[in-house]
């Protein structure tokens, strides 16, 4: 889960890493209003959207008045703001935060993430702050420099100085980033961050460390122990969809095709996915409706799939295992009814009793169409939408 | 022979009282597992299966000489039932719980290393060796004894590809489920490793999916040892979106890494079977092995 840079800066702040003084605004008025609050002469006004290289798109000014604040933030606020991180049709601009402009000397980059390779947490530093880091790995893999933690997430001082006198640190400035990483790992494993990334890191000119932006990713596994991360979750950042799947609870990611699918198990419901694709047509989601399979979830599987207006066809594909075939068609008869479900549906089942489920779906009277396998129920579903389609 | 578990190995179950735990543990004893004992605190002294229940595994394995656990607890606390099986000696855990936080599994794995402790999972469907001890959640009605070892980083996705397998008039030797999470136990490489010195089992069939570099370390594995038996391979998630997770905690793609088509160029170089249909996973299996 990720959050807004003015929450992440919150966090850092209440975890003794420094940040420099704002607040957020939802509208022109409440961002003068907040800078009047900051010393000047240079208040910057950042658009928050969860998404990199808001300034190159626009959604980031640097203001040399109270009335330049307001200006800047008309122009942002309600700005549909396009990023490479966004796609082309960009993101809705909520609100901006305000904060007082910082005296930059230099700008490092600083990074906790979770490395999967080495199973344990990994703290990232170059002097190359400020730009793409992926890039800088690109050209000068020599200027990020790395340490990982043990298992008990612990790092030693001599780790944080290694970083950052390879960053090209003074040995005063060294003194200050070793509290600064060590206070941010803190933060990560007390509150489950699996990413945060500073950049820029600023050195000021009166040689202090500042975090000038923050974005941070929390996993998703730990909420539940959480509440105050979880309560920072903005649901205007997700895909509607997404947002109306997570509200039903279904595990459910919307595509661009026009296939709905709906799969027992992540691992087969992503072979689903490719089989429809294999087959000539195109997914339109992945949905992992869980082991159960019941009338209740297909219900609100089938729900969110139909709230996709693309979806043509629909394949189901539940490999029973210890669910029996004849209560998960008699699930989809039962939902399929409820909802006047009038589009093709594809049923694929493997399991106890599968006879009987092929039976009872063959006999509801629906448009329904039984496959024995999942390369048949592909390409049969494949079949019936290319006919909707002329 | 099998790898991993076979008819003597002696089980406990961590959270044997609960909903999921009494349901699994009693098909466990059906299928003939050696299912020894329950834990779960506070409970110690009482009965369930038929079975003692002890307050602490260091109880239970001093009691029935248990040497694998499988543990049905919530995520929160599944981290440290892990720990506190190792730490009583048990050799082998299996982590079925799914949604369990990655620091803790970060911090668990450790441990579990520092005992010499193996670890299968989390967030998976568990081990059985057909005909022999089934440790899982697993439809055991699909699996057939045999040659075919099955290494799978998904539940239904295994069942799938185990009926397929014996549909085609094969068996199994022994089929792990490793887990969708992004640090899981054992992996692909480790027990492509302990499937090589098995001599039951003539061929692997590795089931993976996008997200990390397991796949292609394995298929770096396979390459330099020059890997003695026929590998069979299917890659899930061809059709998934970068930067979206999907369902399984380790699916997901970053920036250019974790991509199905990467791990499947590494895994055919590597001289690997990949079926692309996993339709026809079963069939091609056969195919080659009633060369």
């Amino acid at each position: 889960m990720n959050i807004h840079e003015y929450q992440a800066k919150a966090l850092l702040a209440e975890y003794g890493v420094p940040v420099p003084v704002g607040g957020v605004a939802a509208t022109p008025d409440k961002a003068r209003t907040v800078a009047e609050g900051i010393p000047g002469p240079i208040w910057v006004v950042k658009a928050q959207i969860h998404a990199g290289g808001r300034g190159k798109g626009g959604g980031v000014k640097v203001c040399k008045s109270l009335d330049e604040v307001r200006s800047a933030a008309e122009q942002i606020i309600g700005m549909q703001l396009v990023t490479h991180q966004t796609g082309p049709e960009g993101k809705k601009v909520n609100s901006v935060w305000v904060e007082q402009g910082t005296a930059i000397a230099s700008e490092l980059y600083l990074a906790v993430v979770l490395d999967r390779g080495a199973e344990c947490l990994t703290v990232m530093a170059s002097p190359d702050g400020g730009m793409d880091i992926e890039e800088v790995a690109e050209s000068h893999p020599e200027r990020i420099f790395t340490t990982r933690l043990d298992g008990g997430h612990h790092i030693w001082p001599y780790q944080a100085r290694q970083l950052l006198f390879g960053c090209g640190l003074t040995p005063q400035q060294v003194g200050k980033g070793v509290s600064f990483i060590t206070n941010l790992l803190r933060l990560c494993v007390e509150k489950d961050a699996t990413q945060v990334e500073i950049n820029p890191l600023a050195v000021t000119e009166d040689g202090d460390l500042i975090a000038l932006d923050a974005k941070m990713n929390f996993d998703e596994s730990a909420l539940k122990r959480h509440p105050e991360i979880k309560a920072l979750e903005d649901p205007e950042e997700e895909d509607p969809l997404e947002r109306k799947a997570a509200d039903l609870g279904v595990n459910y990611v919307k595509l661009n095709g026009y296939v709905g699918t709906m799969v027992n198990g992540a691992g087969l419901a992503m072979a689903t996915m490719d089989a429809v694709k294999q087959a000539g047509a195109e997914p339109a989601n992945f949905l992992d409706a869980g082991g159960g399979a019941n009338v209740e979830m297909v219900s609100k599987g089938f729900e969110v799939m139909l709230s996709d207006p693309n979806v043509r066809g629909i394949l189901i594909n539940i490999f029973g295992g210890i669910l029996r075939c004849d209560i998960v068609a008699e699930g989809v008869v039962q939902a399929a009814k409820k909802l006047n479900l009038s589009l093709p549906v594809v049923v694929r089942m493997e399991g106890t009793n599968v006879e009987e489920g092929r039976k009872i779906l063959k006999e509801c009277g629906l448009n329904f169409t039984s496959a024995d396998s999942m390369t048949e129920a592909a390409r049969c579903i494949a079949e019936l939408t290319r006919e909707a389609r002329s | 022979m099998s790898i991993l578990i076979n008819e003597n190995t002696r089980v406990i179950v961590q959270g044997l009282t609960g909903r999921e735990g009494s349901f699994h543990g009693q098909k466990m004893l059906d299928y003939g597992t050696k299912v020894v004992a329950g834990v779960t605190p506070g409970k110690g002294g009482q009965q369930a299966l038929g079975l003692p229940v002890y307050n602490t595994v260091q109880e239970a394995v001093d009691a029935t000489g248990a040497d694998t656990s499988i543990i049905f607890v919530p995520a929160g606390a599944s981290a440290d039932s892990a720990c506190e099986a190792a730490a009583a000696g048990i050799k082998l855990v299996i982590l079925i719980t799914e949604h369990i936080p990655v620091l803790d599994m970060v911090r668990c794995k450790a441990f579990l290393k520092s005992r010499g402790t193996m670890l299968i999972g989390p967030n998976c469907p568990g081990v059985i060796s057909p005909g022999k001890s089934k440790i899982g959640i697993m439809p055991d009605y699909i699996h057939r004894p045999g040659s075919v070892g099955l290494i799978s980083r998904s539940g239904t996705l295994t069942y799938e590809a185990v009926h397929q397998i014996t549909s085609a008039g094969l068996g199994q030797s022994t089929c792990i489920g490793i887990g969708g999470d992004p640090v899981p136990g054992l992996k692909f490489i480790d027990l492509l490793e302990m499937f090589r010195n098995d001599p039951d089992t003539e061929a692997v069939c590795m089931l993976g999916e996008i997200g990390g570099d397991n796949e292609e370390k394995a298929a770096a594995y396979i390459k330099e040892t020059n890997y003695p038996k026929p590998v069979f391979g299917f890659i899930a998630g061809l059709t998934a979106p970068a930067g979206k997770r999907m369902g399984h905690a380790g699916a997901i793609i970053s920036g250019s890494k974790g991509r199905g088509e990467d791990k499947i160029a590494a895994l055919e170089d590597a001289g690997v079977t990949v079926v692309k249909e996993l339709g026809r996973l079963g069939e091609t299996v056969a195919a080659a092995l009633k060369k």
